[in-house]
């Protein structure tokens, strides 16, 4: 039987040849990771010379320890309570710097640029630093680290607000500024039910990140079990370190659990 | 085509005026050529005006420029014997407020019950959190909005969420919402474009016995010249930025209307 497919045309090659300036930016990024590898310190001996260390450590955490289980349940609860209190104060305050950061909503462009530069100024300082500012500004201890918790969550939360803000159809704020509706009318009425569901999201994985960065700032003093963490590192007391991290992953994984079915819930609600 | 005066032409010419367009033009930014310009036309009190042409004669446009909604660059405007063109922001709204506005896309808001989408059509006379959902509204607010769903005959559909309707309820919805507003005057852009024949004819049928009801202006843009011959007293024809027809349906058929379209 004849070949019913065969055509006069030339098939085309399955893959191009890379243009030049491909190979060039290619070459370059091999180079410019060789050179980064060089000043990330990678050593394959002092990897193999510390294994015996990690031995030895993973050992000695084995049994965890209990003896200290109630102050240090005592320390994960505050942790949960920092992120608590930080998430929902840093999500009450990002919503108003949302709306003024959005493209749709902003009452001016001037307004809009300021507090687009303000929530990016917030996001770029690293959470750490904010830990040390605050704990200096207002001593060591838990409200140091709420206060931290609170900006970072002005800052991730405030960013993806405003973007969820614009994203929506345009039609419903349309149709609200049609009626005659005023512009806080409009976004509470329009804008915030279309949004809700990207909202909710958003707020969910800054409560789930604030839990695991309330950790890490207890290890600079700003409170919670990232203290206890700290000083059993420091005395060698491995077996109550590794029973913080068993606390710290029950932590992290009941509030992701809770989350997403909340998320489930809520984004499934009606007005 | 002819223009010919369709306030003239119309049924009732001695109604008080409900919109005055005078000279208005828009020209869209990076656009070569206005969309329209020099569109004159008076609409009196209780008429029902189709506006036709082709695709991007500037149908919709002129609508939403008639509220504002996009800023004319020229001419004037006035709704019931007011100053459209200059108004601040709240004046504007108060305006507004008496012009109910369905959209080809019904926008009500999806998340939201039939019942709170219906209120927000209240929401250029009574404003504030308590209106925001059906839940917290007053009785007597509720009561309105039960009312004006059951004038499209959609009560029943009360608590359901908006986005769980079929196309033509939406529409009706829509309908609902804007008779929440007490209107004078609707606006209807293309109200029928998305729907199936059926619920098409149903949702001009609610405009046209509510209209009657009411005693309301009705202004609709669409495509179907059966549509403007049945439900519309007098037809606006847009064509090459001008407007090219102004007459009453008594005169013209849908064979002179196809001409706008050659």
């Amino acid at each position: 039987m004849p070949d019913s497919h065969a055509s006069a045309s030339t098939l085309p090659t399955r893959f191009g040849a890379p243009s030049p300036l491909s190979a060039l930016l290619f070459v370059a990024f091999l180079a410019f990771f060789s050179w980064a590898l060089a000043g990330a310190g990678i050593s394959i001996s002092s990897l193999i010379n510390g294994l015996p260390n990690m031995a030895r450590i993973t050992g000695e955490m084995v049994p965890p320890a209990t003896d200290r289980f109630l102050p240090m349940l005592q320390s994960v609860l505050v942790t949960f309570q920092m992120a608590i209190v930080g998430t929902v104060i840093g999500l009450v305050l990002s919503l108003p710097l949302a709306v003024l950061a959005s493209r749709n909503h902003s009452p001016h462009p001037l307004v809009r640029s300021a507090v687009r530069g303000l929530i990016s100024f917030v996001r770029t300082v690293p959470d750490l630093a904010w830990a040390l500012f605050f704990v200096v500004s207002v001593g060591l201890g838990p409200f140091a680290g709420t206060l931290t918790l609170i900006v970072d969550t002005i800052g991730f939360c405030g960013r993806f607000f405003a973007e969820a803000m614009e994203e929506v159809d345009p039609g419903p704020p349309e149709a609200m500024a049609a009626i005659g509706a005023g512009p806080i009318d409009i976004i509470v009425c329009a804008t915030l039910p279309m949004a809700l569901p990207s909202l909710i999201n958003t707020s969910l994985f800054a409560l789930e990140k604030a839990v695991r960065s309330s950790v890490v700032l207890g290890l600079v003093g700003a409170g919670g079990i990232g203290a206890e963490l700290a000083v059993s590192m420091e005395t060698f007391r491995f077996d109550q370190a590794s029973t913080i991290v068993l606390m710290i992953l029950v932590l992290v994984i009941a509030v992701e659990s809770l989350s997403s079915r909340a998320r489930a819930h809520l984004i499934g609600g009606r007005g | 085509m002819s223009a010919m005066n369709g306030s003239e032409g119309a049924a009732a010419p001695l109604s008080p005026t409900a919109l005055e367009v005078r000279g208005l033009s828009k020209t869209f930014r990076n656009a070569p050529t206005p969309v329209w310009s020099g569109i004159s036309f008076q609409v009196p009190a209780g008429q029902r005006v189709a506006i036709i042409g082709g695709n991007g004669t500037g149908k919709s446009t002129l609508l939403r420029c008639c509220l504002r909604l996009i800023e004319p660059d020229a001419g004037e405007i006035r709704l019931h014997d007011k100053a459209l063109t200059g108004a601040h922001f709240g004046h504007l709204r108060q305006m507004r407020a008496h012009v109910g506005f369905v959209f080809q896309k019904h926008n009500l808001v999806p998340r939201l019950s039939v019942l709170t989408n219906v209120l927000h059509g209240g929401m250029a006379r009574a404003r504030g959190p308590r209106y925001w959902l059906q839940s917290f509204a007053p009785r007597q607010e509720r009561e309105y909005a039960l009312h004006c769903l059951e004038q499209v005959k959609l009560a029943h559909l009360a608590t359901r969420r908006a986005d769980h309707l079929s196309g033509g309820q939406s529409q009706r919805v829509a309908i609902a919402r804007a008779l929440m507003q007490r209107p004078r005057m609707i606006f209807a852009d293309e109200p029928v474009a998305s729907l199936d024949p059926q619920a098409g004819e149903e949702v001009m049928e609610t405009f046209a016995e509510l209209t009657r009801a009411h005693g309301l202006t009705l202004m609709f843009v669409s495509h179907h010249l059966e549509h403007a011959m049945n439900y519309a007293d007098r037809v606006l024809g847009l064509r090459g930025g001008k407007l090219d027809l102004d007459a009453s349906v008594a005169t013209e058929s849908v064979a002179s209307l196809r001409t706008l379209y050659a």
